[in-house]
């Protein structure tokens, strides 16, 4: 039997190089990957699979034109970056000859190895990457979506529009006002982020509005990601600007009185800016890749498989995070180089080998100065799982100027990486 | 002669799928920082390819000992043993 299916494979081999012109390209149709998805990992994926394999054809599937980076993101709404610098379109993908369709996907049919696109039919694949980001539980914070349609609270935590009209808000403000930022409990996108954009707003109503204040409602007991650091830094720089409060988790907004519900006061505010709870986009759950509370997606840290729906990988965000592993840009380029080089080896029939990967994640606590945490993880075979590496990583010994420089660096660099 | 030209792009491919990718993937992660084969892509970045392989390996001992100053590599040096120092040299030393 197994020889049989060998000589008709070897057949269809010899067919595919016959019709085909020339030489190597003849073994163009080896598999095809679909990748769903454009951002740090379905990206990464798509060029690493064709940098490490070209006999592989790769389709990405993206609903915006262009990338738009969240890390960075909060240097725009401070008024220190523009929208152009954190945008990358999909060309330098393109030169790697990854077909890009610019389409939603709707479904998965795992059965019939299909991906169903909401204009463009139905794509077959021989392995599927699935990397949807977050989506937001926005039922989970009452009036959050009548609030955000009449533009009275913004969440801004994926970049883009909501970005530009956050952006907008805070230039609006009157001096005097008062910014809120509501902080989910974790786990969520960017540990670091929401302390990052208090801290940047903080710093922009330092110079431009400085009888206003940032107040920071955090459902965490305390500040989740380089704790010491920006406590530090808001002790020094923003005392009577920044007010922290721990144990403050939102539970409605009400747009008409500009108020955020606590669950034991209410909070008024001039800018609203609730964080809502999240999880994998809305992909994972129409594919059915959801294993864990409803929110996310576990995975064979090996070969980022999904653990439910064979033949499809899940990347980023949208994961149930190993031990000690943020959902960070760093993490979800290197998911998609776990993923891009376990197809390679389950396309060839050899097993996966696990990778070892880093995550470096910068964070700016003023418009010139910045922090930072790393971290290593590697495969633990005793628990099955990705662990960080015992002796290794740590954050940065103080904030910086040169760490703002390399925060600039780390951002060109990895957006080079995933799309150049 | 296509069938000889098959066999040479096969065993091309699968050549280089066997000889080094266990190198290669230990390498990929430090693009998110050195870029892509280590090719910098600022200015203020330490490219790694074509880093002569003795000075990888000084430079990655060093700050694993705390020995040279670093911001970042003193804290990522610590998770790689001698072996991996090693083979990320000769990864990134033939890179171009």
């Amino acid at each position: 039997m197994n020889a049989f299916k060998r000589r008709d494979f070897l057949k269809l081999t010899g067919a595919a190089a016959a019709l085909s012109a020339a030489g190597c390209a003849s073994l163009g149709t080896k598999a095809r990957v679909v990748v769903v998805g454009g951002g740090f990992g379905g990206a990464t994926a798509a060029k690493y699979l064709r940098l490490w394999d070209p006999a592989i054809e790769v389709v990405l599937v993206e609903r915006q034109e262009s990338f738009v980076s969240c890390p960075i993101s909060n240097l725009v709404l401070g008024g220190y970056s523009s929208m152009r610098d954190i945008e990358v379109g999909y060309d330098g993908l393109r030169a790697h000859g990854v077909r890009v369709v610019r389409d939603e996907a709707v479904a998965v049919d795992a059965g019939k190895k299909l991906l169903r696109l909401a204009r463009g039919g139905d794509l077959s694949y021989d392995r599927l990457i699935v990397s949807p980001g977050i989506d937001f539980n926005f039922g989970e914070i009452q009036g959050y979506e009548a609030a955000m349609g009449a533009g009275r609270v913004l969440h801004a935590w994926k970049a883009g529009e909501q970005t530009v009209a956050l952006r907008r808000q805070l230039q609006d403000m009157r001096d005097g006002g008062v910014y809120i930022l509501s902080i989910p409990a974790a786990p969520y996108r960017c540990p670091p982020g929401p302390y990052e954009r208090a801290s940047v707003i903080a710093a922009y109503f330092k110079q431009s509005k400085p009888r206003s204040k940032v107040l920071v409602l955090d459902a965490n007991p305390d500040v989740t990601s380089k704790g010491g650091l920006f406590k530090a830094a808001w002790k020094d720089l923003y005392p009577g600007i920044l007010e922290y409060r721990g144990n403050a988790k939102a539970i409605g907004v009400e747009a008409a009185t500009a108020t955020v519900k606590l669950e034991v006061e209410d909070v008024k505010g001039d800018v609203l800016n609730v964080l809502p709870p999240q999880r994998a986009g809305d992909l994972a759950v129409k594919a059915g890749l959801i294993t864990h509370n409803n929110r996310w997606c576990d995975v064979d840290w090996r070969s980022m498989e999904s653990k439910k729906v064979p033949g499809v990988h899940v990347l980023g965000d949208a994961t149930l995070s190993a031990p000690g592993m943020p959902k960070s840009g760093s993490m979800a380029n290197n998911h998609a180089k776990i993923a891009a080089a376990a197809i390679i080896e389950q396309l060839s029939g050899r097993q996966p080998q696990p990778l070892q990967i880093i995550n470096t994640c910068y964070s700016f606590v003023s418009e010139k100065e910045a922090i930072r945490v790393s971290s290593v993880h590697q495969w633990d075979a005793a628990q099955g799982t990705l662990v960080a590496i015992k002796g290794s990583g740590g954050v940065s010994a103080a904030r910086s100027e040169p760490e703002a420089v390399y925060a600039w660096n780390w951002a060109k660099t990895i957006w080079a990486d995933s799309l150049g | 002669m296509r069938l000889a030209l098959l066999a040479a792009c096969a065993a091309a491919s699968f050549g280089v799928a066997a000889q080094d990718n266990a190198s290669r993937n230990l390498a990929a992660p430090c693009a998110i920082c050195h870029g892509t084969g280590g090719r910098a892509v600022t200015k203020d970045v330490n490219p790694l390819a074509g880093l002569p392989k003795d000075q990888f390996i000084a430079r990655m001992t060093a700050f694993r000992n705390g020995t040279r100053p670093a911001t970042v590599m003193h804290q990522i040096a610590k998770g790689y043993t001698d072996q991996q120092i090693e083979q990320l040299a000769a990864h990134f030393a033939a890179q171009r």
